[in-house]
């Protein structure tokens, strides 16, 4: 058979979850990262990140919509995708994860964005005419009332919902992670370790695109990006990469030295088909690269314009890391046979349902949405000031 | 400190959109859910009834007795008495219920044989195997061992 | 006239017999419990499969009888139940040869010459009914599910096809049927059993080499079975309670 090498069940020849679902963690990451940063600002006062806060939200909210969006592209019956809601059984990791989901949208991302922005929404409806005024009337839930104690209960409504919103995140991005380690079939997903990789890994991807919106809106914008803003993210953002690739280390040498029954088939598909994904795009360019980057601008003396670059290409080497981190989990997962006596292959298609073209437009629909939401809730008022050096 | 309800006015018509939507998810379910779901376990207790409502294609050997007992004669005693006249004749549900027009086709009487008899190393060396090249270049098994009892 | 009186008691009666079993029937049918109708109890029944190694002879008729009793597709190639064949190395015994081709929907071709002694044998593999399935735990929405006479089948009308049930399945049983986009699988030939028939694949093995049981029934050769024979299930440590029992089970099988 084309592909395939060695023994696989006969059932095993095509692969089950595709591209789709390699997108799905990686939207889901960004949006828990994107928070984790917000919460940085609001909760533990770390003022300098305080430019980036209401664009994190925003960009989690904007990929939060567009999340499951693969999820009912790659079903066979979407139409049904309801009775998850409706008849959710209580032992699968993936229904559950249905309310987790809503939770976090409904309760911690439109409300606080909510709160947050309701000044704004109320004084730029009683600025605008027309349709526009009724689009933020509506925003507004018809109530104007932006007086001291009103903006006060907002305040602190805003700071309860992002401290019960840091855990939120954790359930959301980790639930992913356990839907993959809950299953005792599969030995490259089954790990007590899966849902923590995941979540330090989601952390590291959301900080890394906020950082890159950040730079990609200011140079558009036309206003200088903040220095203190840049050094502190990529502070925190080195922080969680150290925590992520040790925990992805440790499972390694885990793996190595306990050698169990998979490991020989794991081991090769590693060194084979895995080679470029894994070896070379997410261990090297995504993880060693990036962290020596990041590492020696904290260590070393550096102009600070030759710092912002530095952040900004380790970021964008970040991201493309995380994805095939995604793309090694689930893809990984799959190309080997159960039998550990053989492996397949996954044909990326181009125009189908759940091929490449689809998975591009995917990734470009939340910016288009996040363009839709910076434009009806600015995240910046007025121009900042200029950057310190 | 007292706030007036002017002030937290806002959270409470937010809160009352909650309620609003939440009750409208419980509505939807109620309708929603199949009436038979959850009666034995979490599933929809039809699904029962949807797997056991398929076509029978194999109708049993008990069924080819009825009719074909003295076939059932020769065979007792020989070698293939134990096996199910289907596995050679095919499904035959549809004859067996007397909806088939004329006799079901009769199988070939030597790759029918060779799907068993050819040598494999891995089938029981006890189990009666030749390799057909040597044994019986070409021609109907059936010629020298009849199909029902195939003692020479 | 004397005929006249008796035809119309004949009629009578056959009408009364007809009137009374239709009575007992009718509220049956109107809740659409086949389980429960006259003759068939779910609680009364415990189904397994006992499959003997050292009978089977590879010749795929099962695999055929399963594709014709339950419409299964040809191609693209998804098989509810498949024959592997094993050649072992007894001085490599981590490494066997194993193959299945085409499901052994035409048995096996010649393997060629060996040019050593090799142990090789043949298995045939189905869904294992667990007891505890990891494909049941995980269904989103109640999809799958173990009947209450221990077949774990699916509901075609309420399946998302989100495919999880198929990475949960530790034998890889499960696929989707691209006709109707949702999970198939093994069903036991559920259609067939609650019925007083056996499966397809026991009905057509020529050899004896798979046989259902039925543990809740005291008259069922299972229990003699499992009581004289050393038996396996396929991937103990997975902890599935799988209810196939293998007899003659080789360490090298996957």
């Amino acid at each position: 058979m084309p592909g395939v090498e060695g023994f696989i069940y006969p059932n095993e020849l095509e692969l089950q979850w595709s591209m789709l679902i390699v997108l799905y963690p990686f939207i889901t990451g960004l949006v828990a990262g994107a928070f984790i940063l917000a919460s940085l600002e609001r909760v533990f006062n770390v003022e300098a990140v305080k430019p980036t806060y209401r664009l994190a939200l925003l960009t989690a909210l904007a990929f939060l919509l567009v999340a499951p969006l693969p999820l009912q592209l790659h079903l066979g019956h979407p139409e049904r995708s309801f009775e998850m809601y409706l008849t959710p059984h209580t032992s699968s990791a993936m229904a559950m994860f249905g309310f987790v989901y809503l939770w976090y949208l409904m309760v911690v991302l439109v409300l606080e964005i909510w709160f947050d922005y309701r000044k704004d929404i109320v004084l730029t409806w009683q600025e605008s005419k027309g349709l526009k005024r009724v689009l933020y009337a509506f925003m507004a839930l018809g109530s104007r009332n932006i007086s001291e104690p009103a903006l006060r209960i907002d305040d602190r409504i805003g700071r309860f919902l992002t401290v019960i919103g840091i855990p939120s995140a954790f359930l959301l991005h980790g639930y992913v992670g356990f839907i993959f380690g809950s299953i005792k079939a599969n030995p490259w997903w089954s790990s007590a370790m899966m849902p923590i990789v995941f979540l330090f890994s989601a952390i590291v991807s959301g900080i890394a695109l906020i950082t890159v919106l950040y730079y990609l809106i200011s140079w558009y914008r036309k206003t200088p990006v903040n220095q203190a803003c840049v050094d502190t993210i990529a502070r925190y953002l080195l922080y969680a990469f150290l925590i992520d690739f040790s925990l992805e280390l440790l499972d390694l040498i885990h793996r190595i030295y306990e050698a169990d029954e998979s490991f020989k088939s794991l081991d090769f598909m590693v060194h084979t088909r895995l080679y470029l994904p894994h070896i070379i795009v997410q261990l090297l360019i995504g993880t060693v690269v990036p962290l020596i980057m990041l590492g020696s601008a904290q260590l070393f003396k550096i102009r600070p314009a030759t710092r912002r670059l530095i952040y900004f290409i380790s970021c964008n080497l970040t991201l493309i890391g995380i994805f095939a981190m995604r793309w090694n989990v689930v893809i990984g997962g799959q190309l080997f046979s159960k039998s550990f006596l053989g492996y397949t292959t996954y044909k990326l298609e181009f125009a189908t349902r759940e091929g490449l073209l689809t998975s591009i437009v995917l990734l470009i629909l939340p910016f288009l949405i996040l363009a839709v939401l910076a434009y009806l809730l600015p995240p910046w008022k007025e121009e900042p000031k200029t950057a310190r050096n | 400190m007292k706030y007036r309800f002017g002030d937290y006015q806002h959270v409470l018509r937010m809160a009352g959109i909650f309620a609003l939507g939440t009750t409208a998810f419980f509505v939807f379910r109620a309708v929603m859910v199949p009436k038979d779901f959850g009666v034995y376990g979490h599933y929809r207790a039809g699904a029962l009834k949807d797997n056991a409502d398929r076509q029978i294609q194999y109708a049993g050997h008990a069924a080819c007795v009825d009719c074909h007992s003295e076939i059932q004669q020769m065979r007792s005693g020989g070698k293939h008495a134990g096996i199910g006249c289907e596995s050679c004749h095919g499904p035959l549900a549809r004859h067996a219920a007397g909806q088939m027009s004329g006799a079901p086709e009769k199988p070939n009487n030597r790759d029918t044989c060779l799907r068993c008899h050819t040598a494999r190393p891995s089938k029981p060396a006890g189990f009666p195997q030749i390799i057909p090249a040597d044994h019986a270049r070409e021609g109907a098994c059936t010629a020298c061992h009849p199909a029902h009892n195939p003692k020479v | 006239m004397k005929e006249d009186r008796r035809q119309f008691l004949k009629n009578a009666g056959k009408l009364l017999v007809l009137a009374g079993s239709a009575a007992v029937a009718w509220p049956y049918i109107r809740e659409e419990r086949a389980q429960d109708a006259p003759g068939y109890q779910t609680d009364a029944h415990w189904w397994g499969m006992v499959i003997d190694v050292d009978k089977c002879i590879g010749c795929g008729t099962c695999v055929r009888g399963c594709k014709a009793e339950n419409d299964v597709l040809l191609t693209p190639q998804t098989s509810r139940t498949w024959v592997e064949r094993y050649v072992v190395d007894p001085d490599d015994m981590d490494h066997p040869r194993v193959d299945s081709p085409n499901a052994a929907y035409d048995g096996f071709p010649d393997p060629g010459p060996q040019e050593k002694p090799l142990k090789t044998f043949y298995v045939p593999k189905l869904c294992n009914h667990c007891e505890h399935s990891p494909c049941v735990q995980v269904c989103p929405v109640g999809a799958t599910f173990e009947s209450p006479d221990g077949v774990v089948l699916v509901d075609k009308s309420y399946c998302l096809g989100c495919r999880y049930c198929i990475q949960a399945c530790p034998y890889g049983c499960r696929y989707i049927d691209p006709r109707t986009e949702t999970v198939d699988k093994c069903t036991l030939c559920y259609h067939r059993i609650t019925k007083g028939l056996t499966t397809a694949c026991c009905e057509v093995c020529p050899t004896g080499a798979r046989a259902l049981g039925d543990l809740k029934n005291p008259k069922d050769p299972i229990h003699k079975f499992l009581l004289e024979n050393k038996v396996l299930v396929l991937k103990p440590q997975m902890a599935t309670g799988s209810k196939t029992w293998y007899k003659g089970l080789d360490g090298a099988v996957r």
